[in-house]
């Protein structure tokens, strides 16, 4: 790949030269760990619904190639043209969001899937990193023309997605985008009287809510004390790291993941503590960290509001999914089904997953601003 | 919104960044400065915010796998080992020593499906449990299903044995298997369970829903009035007896006459509870409690004590003994023949028919049989076994049975029932349900007054005088004051007796002045040897048993001994005879 010249004006010359090659490296070896842990844990889970032992991680690999692909044709996009995919994927997946709640098929309980055209998706994966691409189209602009309501528009976007997540339900999901606009919203410069004011508000909604709902003083009581309730899963999760410690147990040598029900989904990282010890766990934390602060590290010069808004949303829903992944595995933060970005099980996840971190390479790609220099 | 929307939106004169697209993808700059200010300087709080959720991550995947996450709220035992909890409640003695419990035995089935070579698998189990036939192993191997036993209850031993082979296909059931730690001893009491481990007979069998009750209840162990030891004395010398006089069976009782508690209860030949099919019918039957016989001159205590409760006679009337009765076609003649005038106590003491049939004549049969029936002559006793026997009546009681009944002929009973009876009469008249659970101490037990306390007063002191001067004198025991009554009786075999085949009992009480205990013994077809000079009745071979049997369990009862002629009330126990100067007791 070297063999494009500083010079080389091409496309894909101009892509080598600008893009975060540091950051796309690490996103490949992420799909690839995933790719061998899914199928590490595969058959455990493959094996207790019936299927062939191999049937899940066959399915993420039809995946794998299509995925890589969208996110090197995401990253080759200019800003605007991010943009305007995000919006037509925004406007695209509002549409099959609302068509899964008339039409979708109810698994467990919620409605989140639906059947186009042969495939079953899951919109809500595609809405999560269109809106945060949007939505700091909309905070931006209105920084940029205090008359145009763009925070607003915002908030009414981020409301409706919301609404319609809830309805599926999906909480994660409307917890993920809630934090993306959360974040967007603290980078536009609210200001600190309200942050603190909504700082107060949530202390006091977590307090009523713990108080007055006893579904969710059972969770929390739960992960406080786990001999009072049904900690099963998280439980043996904790036993998979105990059993991996340094080394791990080597690859497909793990029991825990025939015991885990979602091994292969949620609790995909317990596979890796055991199977792959300490160092390939810290590893895929340390991949994680890498990328968000990486991306971080890159817009905190750019001059460009949109951009840099764009990216702190994409990166906020990337990390926060995978530090509450992470966080739930080990028992830092309570139940809560989260997917692990690139290596849990899933194509529409990973598809999304591969668009919302190709489009964020594509912000962050070195680029002429407005001034005509390279930041 | 699309940006056709927006641009629409944005017309007029503000900076349009759509404007200068001819010069590439550049975005617009912001025209203030100080959002983006903001923006930068709070993307690194995020950032920073960022990197110390990744570094607790760390340092948490660090702790929980290297130094196994010392966690305060985890629960130690998270992987106990299982806790035996048993289905079946442990089964004690009076004083808490363990009659049955149940020991883990699990059992092998085989899910045929798994099996990969059924041949293969039935000749490596063969080598650890030889007994199973090989085809048979094969055919249950490769049968439809997925669940089919091979072998229940397994050893411990056997267990491993198994589980080392490595047989796909073959799987454990936890299960559990009676044990009884005593073996025969008390084999008709307990009973013994099924492969299931329910009750299939005895007190197993009587009380199998407390038993096998899965409430919190069931945790405690069943407290039986039996004591170990008493129930070994007794077994121990009814087993000697039944050596020594070749007899077919035995069956004895020791009952608390105060209480209705069984505290031994013995019928030979008996068998393991722990190994039940391995003996033959015969040794399963309970002859204390389901075999009923005619007890023969036991019986005169239940008559005398009648006629003297009526008040039919007193203590010094007496019946002309010197002919026997002739009645339809029988002649009821004495054994001991004395051929003369004999008072009550002489009646009872040198045991003769003729007065004893004479007495009940004089009663009535009406009353008879309502004595009878009040002391539970007549029905199967209330105890908690299911094998009681229903005892045999005369169908048409006609005056003969009367007759008959008075010295226990023409009415067949348990021992159980005669036991019961005999507490009865010496306890000072009153009836109480024998049973072979612990009574609590502090409860009352009703019973039901049968024959008034003066007449079982004056009962105590003929029984007494049975074993000083009549037919019981084998069963005396220095200082404990036996009182009992003899029956030999000819068993009765195709409608007629036969003089060679003898039913020898003995039922006594001790101590005489106050009862406390009562003892049964009785011997199946004894037969005499030489140091019985042949004799095979009761004063024989029954009398010396329940003698030995006393002198064995009245110490570790705490039966205190007297000193039989300095004993105060002695006169108690004294028998004035009418028309004769002399005492017949002393004591």
């Amino acid at each position: 790949m070297s063999s494009f010249s500083r010079t080389d004006t091409s496309v894909l010359g101009r892509w080598w030269w600008t893009v975060d090659r540091w950051a796309l490296v690490a996103l490949i070896l992420l799909i690839g760990i995933g790719a061998i842990l899914i199928m590490a844990a595969s058959p455990g889970a493959a094996a207790r619904m019936g299927l062939d032992p191999f049937h899940f991680a066959r399915h993420q690999f039809v995946f794998l190639a299509p995925a890589i692909v969208v996110m090197l044709l995401a990253s080759v996009m200019t800003p605007i043209g991010v943009r305007r995919t995000a919006t037509i994927g925004f406007v695209v997946g509002l549409i099959l969001l609302a068509a899964t709640l008339l039409f979708g098929a109810e698994l467990n309980g919620a409605k989140r899937w639906i059947s186009v055209a042969g495939l079953t998706l899951q919109p809500s994966e595609l809405i999560k990193p269109s809106f945060a691409v949007v939505a700091a189209w909309m905070f931006a602009e209105h920084k940029n023309n205090a008359a145009f309501p763009g925070h607003w528009v915002a908030t009414l976007l981020f409301i409706l997605v919301a609404g319609l997540l809830i309805f599926q339900p999906d909480i994660g999901m409307t917890f993920t985008v809630t934090a993306v606009w959360l974040v967007q919203l603290f980078l536009a410069g609210l200001s600190l009287l309200w942050i603190a004011l909504g700082a107060a508000i949530l202390v006091g909604a977590i307090a009523a809510a713990y108080l007055l709902l006893p579904h969710v003083a059972s969770r929390v009581d739960r992960f406080l004390d786990p001999a009072s309730g049904d900690t099963y899963q998280v439980d043996t999760s904790l036993d998979a790291f105990r059993n991996g410690g340094l080394l791990g147990r080597g690859p497909g040598e793990g029991v825990v993941k025939n015991l885990l029900p979602d091994a292969h989904t949620d609790f995909i990282f317990a596979v890796a503590g055991e199977e792959l010890g300490v160092f390939a766990c810290l590893a895929i934390v340390g991949l994680f960290a890498f990328i968000v602060l990486r991306g971080f590290s890159r817009v905190v010069r750019e001059a460009n509001l949109f951009v840099v808004l764009a990216v702190a949303g994409l990166l906020t829903q990337f990390g926060l999914q995978a530090l509450i992944n992470m966080g739930v595995t080990v028992r830092l933060l309570p139940t809560k089904g989260m997917t692990l970005p690139f290596v849990s099980y899933g194509g529409s996840s990973l598809l999304a997953t591969a668009l919302g971190m190709g489009m964020m390479l594509a912000l962050t790609r070195r680029h002429v601003s407005h001034r005509g220099l390279l930041v | 919104m699309t940006d056709l929307a927006l641009r629409s939106w944005r017309s007029g004169a503000k900076p349009d960044y759509f404007a200068s697209r001819a010069r590439g993808p550049v975005l617009s700059e912001n025209r203030n400065r100080r959002p983006l200010e903001t923006a930068r300087t709070r993307l690194l709080v995020a950032g920073a915010v960022f990197a110390l959720c990744f570094a607790v991550l760390g340092s948490r995947i660090i702790d929980l796998s290297l130094l196994g996450g010392a966690d305060a709220n985890r629960p130690t035992a998270h992987a106990p080992t299982a806790t035996l909890t048993l289905a079946r409640a442990d089964i004690v003695d009076r004083n808490g020593t363990l009659l049955a419990t149940n020991l883990p035995a699990p059992s092998l089935y085989v899910d045929p499906t798994m099996v990969l070579d059924a041949e293969e698998a039935a000749d490596k189990l063969r080598a650890a449990l030889p007994e199973l036939d090989r085809d048979t192993i094969i055919q249950r191997a490769t049968a439809g299903g997925r669940f089919v036993w091979i072998k229940r209850n397994l050893t411990p031993n056997q267990h491993y044995e198994i589980n080392r082979l490595g047989l796909p296909g073959f799987g454990f059931v936890r299960e559990e298997r009676r044990v009884y730690p005593h073996g025969p001893l008390f084999a008709h009491a307990l009973g013994f369970t099924g492969v299931d481990n329910h009750g299939l007979s005895g007190l197993e069998k009587a009380i199998d829903e407390a038993l096998s009750d899965p409430t919190e209840a069931r945790r405690a162990p069943v407290a039986l009035s039996f004591d170990v030891r008493v129930q070994h004395a007794l077994h121990d010398e009814l087993s000697a007896a039944v050596a020594d006089f070749r007899a077919k069976g035995a069956a004895g009782i020791v009952l608390d006459v105060d209480t209705g508690e069984v505290l031994a209860m013995v019928s030979l030949p008996d068998f393991d509870p722990n190994a039940p099919t391995l003996n033959t019918a015969a040794a399963h039957f309970n002859r204390a409690s389901l075999g009923v016989y005619e007890l023969g001159s036991t019986f005169k205590t239940f008559t005398t004590a009648m006629a003297l409760d009526y008040g039919v006679v007193g203590l010094n009337d007496g019946y002309d003994a010197t002919k026997p009765i002739r009645i339809a076609g029988y002649a009821i003649r004495d054994d001991h023949p004395k051929n003369r005038w004999l008072s009550v106590p002489e009646i009872f003491v040198y045991s003769s028919n003729i007065g004893a049939a004479k007495m009940a004549a004089d009663v009535g049969t009406t009353r008879q049989r309502a004595f009878l029936d009040k002391l539970g002559m007549f029905a199967p006793i209330a105890i908690e076994l299911p094998e009681t026997g229903r005892p045999l009546t005369p169908k048409h009681w006609r005056e003969i049975n009367t007759l008959t009944v008075a010295f226990g002929h023409g009415i067949a009973v348990t021992p159980l029932h005669l036991i019961d009876g005999f507490a009865t009469i010496v306890n000072g008249g009153i009836r109480r349900a024998p049973t072979l659970l612990k009574r609590d101490l502090d409860a009352p037990t009703d019973g039901t007054q049968v024959i008034r306390p003066e007449t079982s007063a004056i009962m105590r002191r003929l029984l007494h005088l049975v074993v000083t001067d009549g037919t019981g004198k084998q069963a005396a025991v220095a200082g404990y004051l036996v009182g009992g009554k003899t029956g030999t009786a000819e068993k009765a075999v195709n409608g007629r007796y036969k003089n060679n085949a003898l039913l020898s009992t003995f039922v006594a009480a001790f101590p005489m002045n106050a009862p406390r205990y009562a003892v049964l013994a009785m011997l199946d077809e004894p037969r005499g040897n030489e140091s019985t000079f042949g004799f095979a009745g009761a004063g024989w071979t029954a009398a010396p048993v329940v003698g030995r049997v006393i002198s064995r369990i009245a110490p570790l009862l705490g039966v205190e001994p007297v000193n039989e002629e300095i004993a105060p009330g002695r006169n108690d126990l004294v028998v004035h005879i009418n028309g004769r100067s002399r005492q017949l007791a002393s004591f």
